[in-house]
């Protein structure tokens, strides 16, 4: 019963640093909002010359951060080769086999 | 499952669902979408067939060497993509420095390399939706 109430103590005490923590934040969708600063400012002004994309999403995830979009196929490409390893069954393995599962 | 309403409504639309999605990924550039979206909508036509017709009809429409080249090929694609950039005298994956043809914003084969490095991400989703459907299917029955 102490525990609980002791971690009951520490989870309130955390949320409360974390809501003044919270509160601290610039309010949403202000001008003047650090988010708002010269590289936001330069893909809006810029996209449409600089790649020639008018959708400026797909100018930034394919252009400006082309990088980042190759490690993120590669990432797919190591899930899929994850789930293939793990899951792939070999046909004649399961009939011939000495049976290690009882399927 | 092997409702006859099912499959008739699936007949008529996963054609259009199919193209849907390669619609969203040859325009990712222009309108709204992307090549990341019109991969899961091309992937997700092949699992719904699969999925209301059976797994060998799945199988038979999306051959397993045709999964594994786009598998294996999607990521190179990109990478040759990224060597247009190197073979012109620019950094990797350099589309405008690279000195790429634009062309005119809003015409479909515009964007430079953004199209092709599109087609290839969107190919490469799809076909990574598909295997990891049809691997977990497989492995059920």
């Amino acid at each position: 019963m102490i525990k609980k109430l002791l971690i009951l103590l520490i989870v309130l005490a955390t949320a409360y640093v974390g809501l003044f923590a919270i509160a601290e934040l610039p309010p949403y969708g202000m001008p003047d909002n650090p988010v708002h600063n010269q590289v936001s400012e330069r893909y809006i002004n810029g996209a449409l010359e600089e790649t020639g994309a008018m959708n400026m999403v797909t100018a930034i995830v394919l252009d400006y951060r082309a990088y980042d979009t190759m490690f993120e196929t590669i990432v797919l490409f190591t899930a899929a080769l994850a789930v293939v390893i793990t899951l792939k069954t070999d046909k004649k393995e399961q009939i011939g086999g000495e049976g290690e599962g009882g399927r | 499952m092997r409702d006859f309403i099912l499959k008739r409504v699936a007949a008529m639309i996963l054609p259009f669902v199919c193209v849907y999605g390669f619609y969203v990924i040859f325009h990712g550039h222009i309108s709204a979408g992307g090549s990341f979206a019109g991969g899961i909508i091309v992937g997700l036509s092949y699992i719904a067939f699969s999925t209301i017709y059976g797994i060998e009809k799945g199988r038979a429409k999306m051959p397993e060497k045709v999964l594994t080249w786009t598998e294996s090929f999607g990521t190179l694609w990109y990478g040759i993509m990224g060597m247009v950039g190197i073979f012109k005298g620019a950094p990797f994956l350099a589309n405008k420095l690279a000195g790429v043809d634009l062309g005119l914003p809003g015409a479909l084969f515009s964007g430079g390399i953004i199209f092709y490095i599109g087609l290839g991400v969107g190919i490469r989703v799809a076909s990574t939706m598909i295997t990891i459907f049809f691997s977990l299917m497989e492995d059920e029955s």
